[in-house]
């Protein structure tokens, strides 16, 4: 007999990609690795809204994670471009080296 | 009867001029007053349209036979969301008036900054009229994503690059988790509309620990996006990379919103009435965690700010602690602490912007006169200018008859009658420390005198948003109750 994969785990490999991307934040000092571990963040948030959806049987979870990847995909258009910007004047993506602002 | 199409009005103008303005942007490259007026245009059309909602509807719709609606519930109209989009367009229109000559001056006028500023609005009004996390969370991107795009407007300028990066970055992983907190709170009420979670919530569920994680993961998130302590660290390097002008709307709209959103999701996560069942979810311990968030952020922004040399990052720091005096509204979680928000919010609107509207002024390309020397003799150069400056500095303080006063005031008491006696006497001391700054700022206009050269201050157009500031300020502050009784009906409920 089959026994179906239950909800728990769904939403323990999604805290796990949560805290690797949360990590990555942290530790990371590459801008590009920085906001990868951002977008991993959020489709860790997409799976957990995703198997919540699934296993309630309501469909706004589903909806919302259309939202979430347009959001993460104009996200990124900025990010990239301010990126960009940022290497164009210093030549480096290197967050250590962002900081001529200090209090 | 209202008619959805018109109480909606607001939100259809805001949204049709933000995407039309891309258009006339393309349209008219080489008239940058073309851009201009069309986007004020839009401002006080979208600010009419919500005026005359207001009026015919002060008390909140919360739409609940929604099933013929196009909206289906997941827009409030009326009350609260009308007033805040008022106020919202207001901001806008003070920070345009004050932007042209900014701009020009530092050879950065480009009509992108006015559709930007629109786009981010419609976010902020977005928020404002939600009754449903998808529309938080849409209203949140759509404010912030203009946001690191403006802070990083002057591109030639490594500090304004550098606070767009930190605020993209710290931004966007705000986002996370706050998206994070509102799929668990999805998973354990099994909603995403405010009316089924505060009815869930208030009935007892099952699953207490996925909710007690999705609360603690939207208010970091929040915490990060009202830039409340201990996640304020962004707000001074962004507030002072950032071209003045903007930093004027971002601390002030964009603060507004912030506690919006903090305070719409909050007061639904906290409904009043709990009926004793599977589980009782203790609101007590979520209002004792805010008011520990909101001590935390007035003292630290109050006292970080004494050591500043810097005015605009002074500035940003004691916004940092009027971030804090708003949380208190929250953390007393009754109709009081709603209107000494909304009260405090359109006070903290004029005197800010104003004062930022100043330093804007009397600031020169990079890094020049922004410090508070600086500031010394203006009052026999320029005494309008150091007259409404010491007038801003007085509101923020807090100090009567200016309008700051009367919003401190609404939301101490508030907290009082809520019983949180402690947290008022923490808001009274940071009140007392940052007193200090303020005066110091107005004793170097008034008594210090000038050594190096005068300045040669243009106004322009700016001049208007100084007038409407100092208007706002003494107007509320001489007769609150202009605005209380607006704000009292703003929080009742209509059918």
């Amino acid at each position: 007999m089959f026994q179906s994969v239950s909800l728990e785990y769904f939403l323990i490999l999604a805290a796990v990609l949560f805290s690797i991307g949360s990590i990555g934040v942290l530790t990371r000092r590459n801008a590009i690795i920085i906001f990868m571990s951002i977008e991993l963040m959020l489709n860790s948030v997409n799976l957990t809204l995703v198997s919540f959806a699934s296993f309630l049987g309501d469909s706004a979870g589903m909806i919302f994670v259309f939202f979430v990847m347009a959001v993460a995909a104009s996200e990124a258009a900025v990010g990239l471009a301010i990126v960009l910007a940022l290497f164009r004047q210093k030549q480096t993506v290197n967050v250590d080296e962002v900081n001529i602002m200090k209090w | 009867m209202f008619s959805e199409l018109q109480l909606g009005s607001s939100l259809i103008l805001i949204s049709f001029f933000a995407i039309t303005i891309v258009i006339v942007d393309a349209l008219f490259q080489k008239n940058k007053t073309v851009g201009f007026s069309y986007a004020l245009f839009g401002f006080i059309l979208t600010a009419v349209a919500s005026a005359i909602n207001l009026y015919q509807a002060p008390s909140l719709i919360i739409p609940l036979n929604s099933e013929n609606l196009i909206t289906k519930g997941m827009i409030v109209f009326g009350g609260y969301s009308s007033f805040f989009d008022i106020l919202f367009c207001m901001g806008a229109i003070l920070t345009m008036f004050a932007s042209r000559e900014y701009l020009k001056r530092e050879y950065h006028e480009y009509t992108e900054f006015y559709s930007l500023l629109i786009f981010s609005v419609s976010g902020m009004m977005f928020i404002g009229h939600a009754n449903n996390m998808l529309m938080i969370f849409v209203g949140i991107e759509l404010m912030s994503i203009p946001f690191y795009i403006l802070a990083g407007f002057i591109r030639t300028n490594f500090k304004s690059i550098e606070a767009s990066l930190k605020y993209f970055l710290l931004g966007s992983f705000a986002t996370g988790f706050l998206l994070y907190g509102i799929a668990m709170i999805y998973g354990a009420t099994g909603s995403l509309g405010f009316t089924e979670i505060s009815k869930s919530i208030a009935s007892g569920i099952n699953s207490t620990t996925i909710l007690v994680i999705g609360i603690g993961l939207i208010i970091v998130g929040l915490s990060f996006k009202v830039a409340a302590f201990p996640f304020h660290q962004w707000a001074p390097d962004v507030y002072h990379g950032s071209p003045t002008i903007v930093t004027g709307f971002m601390s002030t709209a964009g603060k507004a919103a912030a506690i919006l959103a903090f305070m719409i999701i909050a007061r639904n996560l906290m409904p009043e009435k709990i009926v004793s069942g599977k589980f009782n979810f203790d609101t007590h311990t979520l209002q004792n965690i805010i008011a520990w968030i909101s001590a935390g952020t007035m003292l630290v922004g109050n006292i970080t700010a004494l050591v500043q040399k810097n005015v605009k990052r002074m500035l940003a720091y004691s916004s940092v602690a009027h971030a804090g005096y708003l949380l208190m509204g929250i953390v007393a979680n009754s109709q009081l602490g709603w209107q000494g928000i909304t009260f405090y919010a359109t006070a903290y609107l004029f005197m800010q912007i104003g004062a930022f509207v100043i330093v804007g002024l009397i600031e020169r390309g990079e890094e020049n006169n922004l410090n508070i020397e600086d500031y010394a003799g203006l009052s026999k150069s320029h005494p309008m200018l150091a007259a409404m400056m010491a007038m801003f500095m007085l509101s923020l303080a807090g100090i009567p008859p200016m309008a700051g006063f009367f919003g401190k005031y609404y939301l101490f008491a508030a907290a009082i009658k809520s019983g949180f006696t402690w947290l008022t006497i923490v808001a009274v001391i940071a009140t007392i420390i940052s007193m200090y700054f303020y005066i110091s700022l107005i004793i170097q206009m008034y008594f210090k005198d000038r050594t190096e050269k005068e300045l040669e201050i243009k106004t322009g157009l700016g001049l208007i948003s100084l007038i409407i500031c100092t208007i706002g300020v003494l107007l509320f502050g001489v007769f609150p109750s202009l605005l209380l009784d607006l704000t009292r009906q703003c929080f009742q409920l209509l059918g």
